[in-house]
């Protein structure tokens, strides 16, 4: 056997898995979108139809809003993290990378503890100023559910980042003249930029497409995964579901290529 | 720009360095460094050279009690960004998301230099470390020389007081090493500025150096003039690691040093009984037996070319390293005399 056809035999298990479970699922989705009474026409429907536009906006805010004050609050934490070395440090990372092991349901539980009608937020406004905040079961719960999972995920990968980051470049800066500001926005924040990519991305899939929290939250949140969830199971409209299941993968693919690309120069160059 | 334009004068007193940990790096030193002049700290890793340098560029506080003085004024307080100090690291520690040139102005940058003028300080500087057409280049697009090029001109862009180097040529290959060695000293003559520099090699040290501050395990052992340390270290430890050292120890009788292969005069008023002397290996001069003070045997040759290395047994206490003319004939198990002039003699303190 030649050491080409033993590479492809070694590759054949992958093959198979893909074939089986990713693309032909995909492509009879792909077609199962385009077998509602408009034919092909029903994708369009995701961009024409008011209320399916109004959704997709919406989930796109939501990712983007979430992916920005993820990377701000844990690269400032990771960064910190890192860098220090103080009492309890340990403990602290551990308790911050918990909710990784959590799943959808269980922090959309705990929003609902903090925001619900019966939260610990509602229950303090109620005796500040007689009123009652509840939010836990609107795109704002939705908003806080998706920040506390995907902060863990990217302050280890911001930490694993800052490790790695060279200080006698820092210390470079700094001969030259950069005060503590210069420095980060010179070289700490250029050289994390990979980073900031790379989780950036998956904190912004996972809040385009998760579901289990805001299943947990309510069933009229506006977000895409439960519009695909309410035509598909309330409505049966499986054309349509499946068209916005294909269009919410495309959609997602779209945004982190053309993030990928804005980032590329700055990627390559700190690479 | 003139010579000696914009150079300070350095003063470090009784600057030591405990780390957080307990580690003593560096015992209350003191040094006064002149305008203008290239200092070389010198000395094997772990002896407080990196220390020194770094509590001079101001990225490492003194213990309590060190101060650092520019040109008289103390600067201890100062963090390195306001210190004005242009610094070569190891590494180059170039910016990787800019340009050569970008690198280069980027400390005229911080300081708000004018667009215009920066772009002719950048020309100038590309111009004298020899990178001409480089300017557009990314950083991992050059060369380690390169690097170190462009390592230097950016430091020397905002006229530092004074220019610190970190072993700048430690991680380019040999060859190159020598070249960068010579257009390195030439550039730093040039400028005239008072320069720092770290090494742990002897032979850039001797080259680069008005002065050279030997250090070992944390302390000073040693400040002279390249020739000065050369020819008349202070101790066992300075003599070996500058440069190769043939060390004697034994019995001494009317100022004569009593030796297996002879009597070898040491001249000068010796009245101890016993005594360590160091001898160079190019200040032995290889004789007819019988001719020499001392007789031996030849254990092995190297030839590198423009001399020879000669080991010879039977002469003194140890094998003695001979450096010999590389016209001369000589092969292992040849007996051969070996006349050693007493001025080439250097009696070190005798250690425990």
């Amino acid at each position: 056997m030649s050491q080409k056809s033993f590479v492809w035999l070694c590759l054949l298990p992958l093959a198979v898995v893909t074939t089986a479970f990713f693309l032909l699922p995909m492509g009879r989705l792909v077609i199962a979108g385009a077998e509602g009474p408009h034919g092909f026409a029903g994708y369009l429907a995701i961009l024409t139809e008011s209320r399916y536009r109004a959704t997709l906006i919406n989930t796109v805010l939501l990712a983007a809003a979430t992916t920005i004050v993820t990377l701000l609050v844990a690269t400032i934490a990771g960064m910190f993290l890192q860098r220090h070395r103080f009492p309890g440090r340990a403990v602290l990372i551990a308790m911050l990378t918990f909710p990784l092991a959590f799943p959808g349901v269980v922090v959309g539980f705990m929003i609902i503890l903090l925001a619900g009608r019966q939260g610990l937020i509602g229950d303090l406004s109620n005796r500040l100023f007689g009123e009652k905040i509840v939010f836990a079961y609107s795109i704002y719960g939705l908003f806080l559910g998706y920040l506390y999972f995907s902060i863990p995920r990217v302050i280890l990968t911001i930490m694993a980042a800052v490790q790695k980051l060279d200080v006698s470049l820092e210390e470079a800066a700094r001969s030259l003249g950069a005060g503590p500001w210069a420095v980060q926005r010179d070289v700490v924040l250029p050289a994390l930029a990979p980073a900031f990519v790379a989780s950036g991305a998956i904190a912004f899939a996972t809040a385009m497409g998760a579901f289990g929290t805001a299943f947990t939250l309510a069933t009229n949140i506006d977000v895409l995964p439960m519009l695909i969830y309410t035509e598909f199971t309330l409505a049966a409209n499986f054309a349509t579901s499946a068209a916005l299941s294909v269009g919410l993968g495309l959609i997602t693919w779209l945004i982190l290529a053309l993030a990928r690309s804005f980032s590329g120069s700055a990627v390559a160059a700190a690479g | 720009m003139s010579p000696a334009s914009h150079g300070v004068s350095v003063r470090i007193d009784g600057c030591g360095k405990t780390f957080a940990d307990g580690t003593r790096a560096l015992d209350p030193a003191t040094l006064d460094i002149a305008r203008g002049e290239t200092l070389v700290l010198l000395g094997p890793s772990g002896c407080g050279k990196t220390t020194m340098l770094r509590i001079i560029a101001g990225l490492e506080a003194p213990d309590p009690g060190g101060s650092v003085l520019f040109d008289g004024k103390d600067v201890t307080s100062l963090p390195i960004e306001r210190r004005n100090v242009g610094m070569v690291f190891q590494s180059y520690a170039l910016f990787p998301n800019m340009t050569v040139a970008d690198n280069i102005g980027y400390g005229l940058k911080i300081r708000g230099v004018a667009r215009d003028e920066r772009a002719a300080r950048v020309a100038e500087l590309v111009a004298l470390t020899n990178i001409t057409g480089l300017e557009n280049r990314r950083i991992d697009q050059l060369s380690g020389g390169q690097r170190q090029r462009v390592a230097l001109a950016r430091a020397v862009a905002i006229r530092p007081g004074i220019l610190l180097l970190d072993e700048p040529l430690t991680a380019l290959d040999a060859a190159l090493r020598d070249r960068l060695r010579g257009e390195l000293n030439r550039l730093l003559r040039a400028l005239g500025i008072t320069t720092i520099y770290v090494t742990h090699d002897q032979a850039e040290a001797m080259e680069l150096g008005d002065r050279i501050v030997v250090m070992r395990k944390g302390g000073i052992a040693q400040i002279g003039s390249p020739r000065e340390i050369y020819f008349a270290p202070k101790d066992r430890f300075v003599a070996e690691f500058v440069g190769a050292a043939n060390i004697v120890e034994a019995p001494m009788e009317k100022g004569e040093l009593i030796l297996p292969g002879g009597r070898l005069p040491v001249g000068g008023e010796t009245t101890t009984a016993r005594a360590t002397l160091m001898i160079r290996p190019e200040s032995i001069r290889v004789v007819d037996t019988g001719a020499g003070s001392l007789a031996g045997i030849i254990d092995a040759v190297s030839f590198v070319g423009d001399r020879q290395r000669l080991v010879v047994s039977g002469a003194s206490t140890k094998p003695l390293n001979v450096d010999a003319p590389n016209t001369i004939q000589a092969k292992a198990g040849d007996r051969i005399g070996l006349s050693i002039p007493p001025e080439a003699l250097r009696i070190l303190p005798s250690e425990d």
